[in-house]
């Protein structure tokens, strides 16, 4: 047996190390360690709580807007307040243009790169993949930047700018939208609609969000050139590399629930767990067995947290805590909450492989499809002319919790105020529970399941095998370890 | 992240046309872990030579000056000291955002991590590398401060950069771009007409002038962000909430809350730089008393209530 140490990871935001024990060409067991610590809880005790809109989406450049709608679903709770219509779609438009940035960011920018490496350049397919996905000089790079620029144009409008907007607050959002602007919105989404009908999927998306079974899959790539579409080039190559076999974690999925909308959200709460449940959120702990903190060994539910870093803590191997879900691991982000949604192709796909590389990719780049056509009707639904914002004043006590989904999985802030001042924040990033480190029980987190098996080549320093895996999770170090 | 959102063009033509090649960066680059840690050891061997280091982020010296609250992953090394060792072999040294160029809002509060930026402290010289840094062309460090950046400060700075442009004469006492920092967020400033009135927003949402009541720095923010615009065509003010000055050092902690601005007897205490408050108070007063109906109104309301009138002013024909 031999042990490696992997890192510094690129194509993920923030700092990733991994501890990988290795014997007969696989990885047997494998160590998460986040080696860096923010600080922000401890930042936002004491602050006026509405800092929390200023401070909180400065956690991450690229969760900023999931950061922002967390904490004002927190501060709305403590109000009890609630936005108006235009408000709620504005808010759902701005959070959405953020979460598809991110899928489409990932695919092209964060995952496919790995597969133009040198390592594959015996393999059939490697001319086409390398010349459309080689980082910075493949094809896809600039088109691809360009449309995500275009995209984000959207929260320009909306938010003034991205990431770091104030615009989402409590009671609303900032900025009202007049009819010209609304027909604006609606150009911006055209614009992105097209790159991702002609360029990523090659079909209108509503084709794609409507396949229902694998088979439906196989039946779509048939009907077409392998290089049709980056799509279709994916599920070619992931049939070649067999990207359905890699990566597989607990097959438990949670869900906060994305987008509210008509009393309920656009893609359902709950949680898999061989069928769907309820989510109880009061189950949820987080444990500080192995994280460099001091504090109770019992975990605790984020409401009554605290966050005391503790560097020489003895076993601890990393700056994340590990959050449970009655006291069992999940995994969280795109397939979970499709999954938790009863997408018909997903929970095939996940009936017949599970949770793997291929399936999180998959399960990505349908929502790109669903969201957009959902943004769409969003921006229908607003009416230039109403409020969007209402205010409210702030309670001296009160207690919120805020939970949104994040492109990368479920997002939870827990606030107390007491005296009129911050009096704790916790904050469970979607990364928190991918990559969380073991709990009391010694029960590995969700990548440290994901990378057992994985295959290593002899000679290899950082195994490509090992490098898919944890990208196919899109993870947000900085986020985890806010 | 922001820097992705370049256009005109996107970010990979901007960087080519100004004979940038990238060396390695986190999003973009395809090079990780041990091909990372090789290249870094290449450049502080000297073997790799090394035109600009670009840094994101604060340096974090806890805990108790170990720097172990943020360890480059792979190399068991503080990532403060790899910034040391690297900034010595750089012809210029850049901080990319506030925190990276001061500290930024990794230092609110109790400064859980003892953060600092390259070469600032807040606004005391000194951070990571000490007031005396001079990379190779002798430049202290290019901060590009912002909270986000504008894309287009990083790519006009290394344009300026690559074209032997940028001298100590191109950056303000904190050492950021004056091709940004000379101009103040306030002009162009949508709002300004309500702003010369004092007809403000009394809530979020409103389209009055956002100084008097909700907390907007903009008068003393040192930015372009409503010359230059974001994303198309946004800016902070033009969606609707304050300026929170976030170029600046120690902006994190401004002394009052970001979204409220205090007044000592109805008058904001944070008052444009350069104005005398004896005049600023009077102007005020006899801007409120002038203000037109038309200002007062749509000042609170979230879209224009009363357009301009549509008379010819007097004096007939032009």
């Amino acid at each position: 047996m031999s042990r490696i140490v992997v890192g510094p990871f690129n194509r993920v935001e923030g700092d990733l190390e991994l501890r990988l024990d290795i014997e007969a060409g696989q990885v047997r067991e494998a160590w998460v360690n986040v080696p860096l610590y923010r600080g922000f809880e401890q930042i936002l005790a004491g602050k006026v709580p509405m800092d929390a809109l200023a401070i909180t989406p400065r956690i991450c450049g690229i969760c900023s807007v999931a950061q922002s709608a967390a904490a004002a679903g927190a501060l709305a709770d403590a109000q009890d307040i609630a936005m108006p219509p235009n408000g709620a779609v504005a808010a759902n438009l701005i959070l959405a243009a953020e979460n598809l940035a991110d899928h489409f960011t990932h695919f092209y920018l964060f995952f496919m790169p790995d597969f133009a490496r040198p390592i594959y350049a015996d393999a059939p397919w490697y001319p086409t993949i390398s010349d459309r996905f080689q980082a910075m000089a493949g094809s896809a790079a600039r088109e691809v930047l360009a449309a995500r620029t275009g995209l984000l144009h959207l929260t320009g409008l909306l938010a003034g700018k991205w990431p770091h907007t104030l615009a989402i607050q409590p009671g609303g959002t900032t900025c009202a939208v007049a009819a010209h602007e609304r027909a604006h919105l609606s150009a911006i989404l055209a614009g992105f609609r097209l790159y991702l009908e002609t360029k990523t999927f090659g079909d209108r998306l509503e084709a794609i969000a409507a396949i229902d079974s694998m088979d439906e899959l196989r039946a779509w790539m048939a009907a077409r050139p392998p290089h049709a579409s980056d799509f279709a080039m994916f599920l070619h190559l992931a049939d070649h590399l067999c990207l359905e076999r890699l990566g597989r974690a607990t097959d438990r999925f949670m869900s906060y629930g994305a987008y509210r909308q008509d009393g309920g959200h656009l893609f359902a709460a709950g949680v898999w767990d061989g069928g769907v449940g309820d989510l109880a959120v009061e189950a949820i702990t987080e444990d500080i067995s192995h994280a460099w903190m001091s504090g109770t060994a019992e975990p605790i539910h984020p409401r009554n947290g605290v966050t005391l870093p503790d560097a020489e803590r003895p076993q601890a191997y990393t700056w994340c805590k590990a959050p449970r879900l009655g006291g069992k691991v999940v995994e969280v982000g795109a397939l979970a909450r499709q999954m938790v949604d009863g997408h018909p192709l997903i929970q095939d796909l996940v009936a017949h492989s599970g949770g793997n590389v291929r399936n999180r990719v998959i399960a990505r780049l349908l929502e790109l499809a669903r969201v957009l056509i959902a943004m769409e009707h969003w921006v229908r639904a607003i009416r230039p002319g109403a409020p969007f914002c209402h205010s409210g004043a702030m309670p001296d006590e009160a207690e919120g919790v805020g939970l949104v989904e994040a492109a990368r999985g479920g997002l939870g802030h827990w606030l107390r105020i007491q005296d009129g001042r911050i009096l704790t924040y916790q904050i469970v990033a979607p990364t928190t529970w991918n990559f969380s480190p073991r709990d009391r029980n010694g029960v590995p987190g969700a990548l440290e399941q994901a990378l057992v098996g994985a295959p290593v080549r002899p000679g290899e320093r950082s195994p490509i095998a090992v490098q898919h895996i944890v990208r196919s999770f899109d993870p947000c170090m900085v986020c985890t370890v806010h | 992240m922001s820097l992705l959102c370049a256009e005109g063009p996107d970010l990979i033509s901007s960087l080519e046309l100004a004979g940038i090649r990238l060396l390695w960066h986190p999003s973009l680059s395809e090079a990780s872990a041990h091909e990372l840690v090789d290249l870094l050891e290449a450049i502080v061997a000297g073997d790799e030579p090394l035109d600009i280091l670009c840094i994101e982020g604060s340096l974090l010296r806890g805990p108790h000056k170990t720097g172990r609250f943020h360890v480059l992953a792979g190399t068991d090394v503080p990532m403060i000291d790899w910034v040391r060792r690297l900034a010595a072999r750089a012809r210029y040294c850049v901080g990319v955002g506030t925190c990276a160029a001061f500290g930024g809002m990794t230092t609110a509060g109790p400064n859980p991590t003892d953060a600092c930026g390259l070469q600032y402290d807040g606004s005391q010289m000194g951070g990571a590398l000490g007031a005396g840094y001079r990379s190779l062309e002798n430049l202290p460090v290019v901060n590009i401060a912002g909270c986000p950046v504008h894309p287009n400060w990083v790519i006009d700075t290394f344009m300026l950069l690559a074209e032997g442009e940028m001298d100590a004469s191109a950056l303000d006492e904190f050492g950021r771009p004056r091709l940004y920092a000379d101009h103040l967020v306030h002009h162009g400033c949508p709002r300004n007409e309500f702003y010369e009135y004092k007809a403000s927003a009394q809530e979020h949402s409103q389209l009055g002038c956002l100084m008097e009541h909700l907390g907007c720095l903009g008068t003393q923010a040192h930015a372009d962000c409503n010359t230059r615009l974001w994303n198309g065509a946004g800016s902070c003010i033009r969606g609707g909430y304050a300026c929170i000055n976030c170029t600046a050092p120690e902006f994190e902690e401004p002394g009052h809350a970001f979204q409220y601005t205090p007044k000592i007897a109805g008058i904001p205490v944070g008052l444009p730089t350069d104005m005398p408050k004896a005049w600023f108070v009077a102007l005020s007063s006899l801007a409120k008393a002038a203000t037109p109906e038309r200002l007062r109104r749509n000042a609170v309301a979230d879209h224009t209530v009363v357009p301009p009138g549509g008379k010819a002013p007097r004096g007939g024909k032009i």
